[in-house]
């Protein structure tokens, strides 16, 4: 494709992810055809598309939430294989954020952010609410720390849950659509989180329709729809210049235009 | 009733087995309490094992419900007082009634904590995946608690039950308050006065019980949700 030769060129010689004809199939319906992607190190990319066009089962593949049918995975360079060994070393590298916050109930703030690295990386506990103070801090939820979910608003649950996952220090960051069960008036205050995060230039890859994001974050913007990637391109070109006719529509719809 | 008629209540024979009775209701206590805990170690190990992928571990857990949920408790311990030594396995009493009584908590304790563990949202176990825990510290340190929170009204009340089966374990002669009350009362014939105080004996074990258990509740499970 065309727009993909634009794209910049990989800041390293190893992709951050490369995914290399991957399929997914549930019985006999075909979730996702054929996808070729390669995210290098410090890109960040914005997936849009029709709901069931497989964008969220595109990036559950990447830590292996969704185990993949044919194909090949690799993040930073680690063929992701079936072997729990694998699994979890690649899902310790990569950080999720999701749509419904998934922050754990019986735990504090604090406790939500310190429990897999202590628990998975073996940070001592001190250490562990030290990484945690400081993301949370970045954040803008330090104040919130001793606090449970249920005692938070939507957007500030996201805001943790964004944080839990930087704990981890993650090389990657996916996010399956993360306002999108947001209050409206919430929606900023997550974006701009994204945004700095971008900014001090982690690997992101977002599923979400918040096109004003994409235009101002993204690298590249994929569409998909039917469970391949249709298009992709660089946002000026995207948003200006789509190609393809779905692409057209969709935009059309989600744009009001 | 015609039969009865001249019966005088004579509660001086309680009164002098009192001390007796009193032991009697910890060693009704330290059955009960042993038991749950026996019950709780089958209930949540069972849980793991009957969602494992190890399919005969599934079966086997399965099994074990059906088997003990649908024969009587009195069967079950007598199996394991009377027909066990004779493949070698020889308990005593006490052991025995907590063997029983741990097994029998522990089947309908699987049945209760598994539908905790299968109201715990996907989501919260795909976050736990996510971030790098294994399955068995995700069951550990993310599914088990809220689970326990979700059902622990119903874990509260099997327990109950659990404590006032330990009468049963009289029929083995084990060290507890209805085998004992039963020695007091075939010595005096105070059939009436022996048996009512017990049943006000167990009567206030139970609440005793249930304040034990909602002071557990308040201390453990008190996070908010919403």
């Amino acid at each position: 494709m065309a727009a993909a030769n634009a794209s910049p060129a990989p800041a390293s010689a190893q992709p951050m992810i490369a995914m290399r004809g991957v399929e997914k199939w549930y019985g006999d319906y075909k979730a996702l055809t054929d996808i070729n992607l390669t995210v290098a190190s410090g890109e960040k990319i914005v997936l849009c598309g029709p709901s069931g066009s497989g964008k969220s089962t595109l990036i559950r593949c990447i830590n292996h939430l969704e185990p993949y049918s044919a194909g090949e995975i690799r993040v930073d360079g680690t063929l992701l294989g079936d072997d729990r060994k694998t699994i979890d070393a690649v899902r310790r590298e990569v950080g999720m954020v999701f749509q419904q916050f998934n922050l754990f109930p019986h735990l504090t703030v604090m406790q939500n952010c310190t429990l897999a690295p202590m628990r998975s990386r073996g940070l001592g506990k001190a250490q562990a609410e030290a990484v945690a103070r400081r993301l949370l801090d970045r954040v803008k939820i330090l104040d919130q720390a001793d606090k449970f979910p249920a005692q938070l608003s939507g957007g500030q649950q996201q805001r943790v849950a964004i944080a839990r996952a930087l704990c981890m220090k993650p090389k990657v960051m996916l996010f399956d659509e993360p306002t999108s069960a947001l209050d409206p008036e919430m929606v900023k205050e997550v974006l701009d989180t994204m945004i700095s995060l971008a900014e001090d230039g982690m690997t992101m890859i977002c599923v979400t329709h918040e096109m004003g994001f994409a235009r101002q974050v993204a690298d590249r913007v994929i569409f998909m729809a039917g469970g391949a990637i249709v298009e992709e391109g660089h946002p000026a070109e995207f948003f200006k210049a789509p190609k393809h006719e779905r692409t057209r529509k969709f935009l059309g719809e989600i744009l009001g235009h | 009733m015609g039969g009865n008629v001249g019966y005088q209540l004579d509660f001086s024979v309680v009164w002098d087995a009192l001390p007796s009775l009193l032991w009697a209701c910890l060693g009704t206590i330290g059955l009960a309490v042993s038991g749950m805990l026996l019950a709780i170690v089958i209930g949540v190990g069972g849980v793991m094992l009957r969602d494992s992928r190890f399919k005969p571990a599934r079966w086997a857990v399965m099994a074990f419900v059906e088997l003990i949920r649908n024969t009587p408790f009195l069967v079950q311990i007598f199996f394991i007082f009377f027909a066990l030594p004779l493949i070698g396995l020889r308990l005593d009493p006490t052991p025995t009634a907590i063997l029983a009584l741990g097994i029998n908590g522990g089947a309908y304790a699987i049945e209760i904590i598994r539908g905790g563990v299968q109201s715990i949202g996907k989501g919260q176990i795909e976050a736990g995946l996510a971030l790098g825990l294994h399955k068995a510290q995700v069951f550990r340190l993310i599914v088990l608690k809220p689970a326990l929170r979700a059902i622990f009204p119903s874990l509260t009340s099997q327990f109950v039950l659990l404590t006032l089966t330990t009468s049963v374990a009289s029929a083995i002669s084990a060290y507890e308050l209805t085998s004992v009350a039963q020695q007091i009362e075939s010595n005096t014939f105070r059939s009436f006065e022996v048996y009512g105080t017990i049943t006000v004996f167990y009567l206030v074990m139970s609440w005793l019980l249930m304040r034990v258990f909602d002071q557990i509740s308040r201390r453990y499970f008190s996070y908010p949700v919403k």
